[in-house]
């Protein structure tokens, strides 16, 4: 058999000959590109609305999770945990505009830059310092099963995992698109002078958005951490949210959301058709793989704004 | 008689070394249009960011409606129903044209985030009315046409009108235009000039304007402003400043003894041509 063959012909065959099979690997996909977008979502709050690029982001869903966890351990019930949660996270955001973003406003963004990487390693200290460093597990109360549905076989944990994380995306697009703080939020991102102008107190925007990325960052942390377990490498998940920005645009929420599945049912599909022939693993690096063709030929991203330059 | 709505007072401001305005003082009447000229690098936008609160002066004070509000960041000075526009127009870019003028309303909704987020009930109710607000500015500057255009694919003279329209949403009781002319063919130049009375008239809204084009000026204003080198060199009506000497010196760039030479033919256009406004060294 010709390579031709074996790379374009072979694998659609093994698609068309069990398509049940195909089936599951796509919803597996987007159950996990759901995640993806969810991490991503984070970021592209807070790149909007201030400019950041939040190195952090990763780690605040790992420091959620930790809290989360910690306080269950120690005797809380799951929804009380959870809103102290929340109020930590959002607690987390008025302390970072007031330390961080205010006194180094109208910096140039790398400075931004690296005082989130500065607090990339506070957090992940600070998390472990608080509620140690051990893998835990978090148990939501979502049974880890699977049943079968039209011959294919999903996860309830997965599904429920998604759901969650579709409502919320939806939720988080409304928000943006139709309502005042919204507008409020978009406005800042286009054009801080005009804003100010207009009334929109910047400090008030810069915490919303820090706390919602922390809310974002909970429901991440909560679906990574059943799934896997609440450990450091939550914070690297980050970094598959990355090829998702490249794909889906800096500063657009669909392009979040539509990143984080095409990522996500994409290296499953690779992985699962593709990968046997090359020795497998390609999980781990398509993705980077495929925002480096996208950076190539479309650097704004699907959605992101066209850069147009005018000479 | 009456408070002014708007009192500056002996405002100096600094960035470090230089000077950009020095005691300089301004009183603004309740439903007044004042202009304030004067050569590039006078100070102009620099007295409006004072207003504005986006600089804050070192010395002097800024009264509104009677009060002191010196010290105010922008988005107080806004609650206050302070609204402006920037010389180099500052719309948001990638929202419509309806959504530029929505958020010009912020100030003006109440919800809470919960409600907000959910889209529901009050929330929408609210967003309707202001939605109706915003249609009548749209009709009132004519711009029906680009509603759902977004802002930063328009041309510049109709950006322009946007950010008109955006600082109108917001009813404010002062207006603050800084240049709301630049860069307009005659036919654009005559229809802000249309819009800026009308809007003064019909609300009553005080105006205070930058603007170069001194026909313009001399047509729409109450009382001229005029400043040089940070300091208020001239202020009255277009006619008393038209023949004020200092003015026509910082104008014409001659000291006072080639002075004489300004004719009276130019008065009616102190400014004649662009090149007398880029003074050497400005």
């Amino acid at each position: 058999m010709s390579v031709f063959q074996q790379v374009l012909i072979g694998p659609l065959k093994d698609i068309g000959s069990n398509p049940a099979f195909f089936g599951e690997v796509v919803i597996g996909g987007i159950l996990a590109g759901m995640l993806y977008s969810l991490v991503a979502l984070g970021f592209v709050l807070i790149f909007k609305a201030s400019g950041v690029f939040n190195f952090a982001q990763g780690v605040m869903v790992l420091f959620a999770a930790l809290t989360l966890v910690g306080l269950i351990e120690r005797g809380a019930g799951v929804w009380v945990a959870l809103a102290a949660t929340a109020l930590v996270m959002i607690v987390l955001a008025f302390a970072i505009e007031r330390a961080v973003l205010r006194p180094l406003v109208n910096q140039p963004q790398i400075i931004l830059f690296m005082a989130t990487i500065g607090l990339n390693f506070f957090l992940e200290g600070f998390g472990e310092m608080l509620w140690g460093a051990n893998v835990k597990k978090l148990d939501v109360g979502i049974p880890d099963r699977s049943f079968m549905a039209a011959g294919m076989q999903i996860n309830q944990l997965e599904l429920s995992a998604g759901g969650i994380a579709a409502i919320l995306v939806v939720v988080l697009a409304i928000f943006f698109q139709k309502t005042r703080i919204g507008r409020a939020l978009r406005a800042v991102a286009d054009d801080h002078e005009a804003a100010l102008s207009i009334g929109i107190p910047l400090k008030t925007i810069w915490v919303v958005v820090w706390s919602v990325a922390g809310l974002v960052a909970i429901v991440a942390g909560i679906m990574w951490g059943a799934k896997s377990g609440v450990q450091f490498s939550l914070s690297l998940i980050a970094l598959k949210a990355l090829p998702v920005l490249i794909l889906g645009g800096f500063e657009s929420v669909p392009g979040a959301i539509v990143g984080g599945l095409i990522i996500g049912v994409g290296e499953k599909i690779g992985e699962v058709y593709w990968g046997p022939l090359v020795g497998g693993a390609i999980e781990n690096w398509f993705a980077y793989v495929l925002a480096l063709a996208f950076l190539l030929i479309r650097p704004q991203g699907l959605f992101g704004e066209k850069i147009i330059e005018r000479v | 008689m009456t408070l002014p709505l708007l009192e500056v007072e002996g405002v100096s401001v600094r960035f470090g070394a230089l000077t950009a305005l020095t005691h300089v003082s301004l009183e603004i009447a309740r439903g007044e249009i004042v202009a304030i000229i004067g050569p590039n690098g006078a100070g102009k936008t620099t007295l409006l960011n004072v207003i504005s609160g986006f600089y804050h002066p070192y010395e002097g004070r800024i009264l509104f409606d009677g009060r002191d509000r010196t010290n105010l960041r922008p988005p107080d000075v806004a609650e206050l129903g302070v609204a402006r526009t920037f010389q180099n127009v500052a719309l948001f870019k990638g929202m419509s044209v309806l959504d530029n003028i929505m958020t010009g309303r912020l100030l003006k909704m109440r919800g809470s985030f919960l409600l907000d987020a959910l889209w529901w009930g009050p929330a929408q109710r609210q967003e309707l009315a202001h939605r109706e607000a915003v249609e009548r500015i749209i009709d009132f500057l004519e711009i029906q046409a680009i509603r759902k255009t977004r802002a930063g694919t328009l041309p510049y003279g109709l950006q322009k009108r946007v950010e008109l329209a955006r600082a109108l949403a917001a009813e404010p009781q002062l207006l603050l235009l800084d240049e709301p002319m630049a860069g307009m063919n005659v036919e654009e130049k005559e229809d802000m000039c249309r819009f800026i009375l009308d809007v003064n008239s019909e609300f009553g809204t005080t105006i205070a304007l930058i603007e170069h084009d001194m026909g313009v000026v001399m047509d729409i204003s109450h009382r001229v402003a005029v400043l040089d080198y940070g300091r208020k060199i001239a202020d009255g009506t277009p006619d008393e400043v038209r023949k004020n000497q200092a003015v026509l010196d910082a104008y014409l760039g001659v000291s006072s003894e080639g002075a004489s030479a300004a004719p009276s033919e130019t008065s009616p256009r102190i400014a004649p041509a662009k090149p007398a406004l880029e003074r050497p060294g400005a």
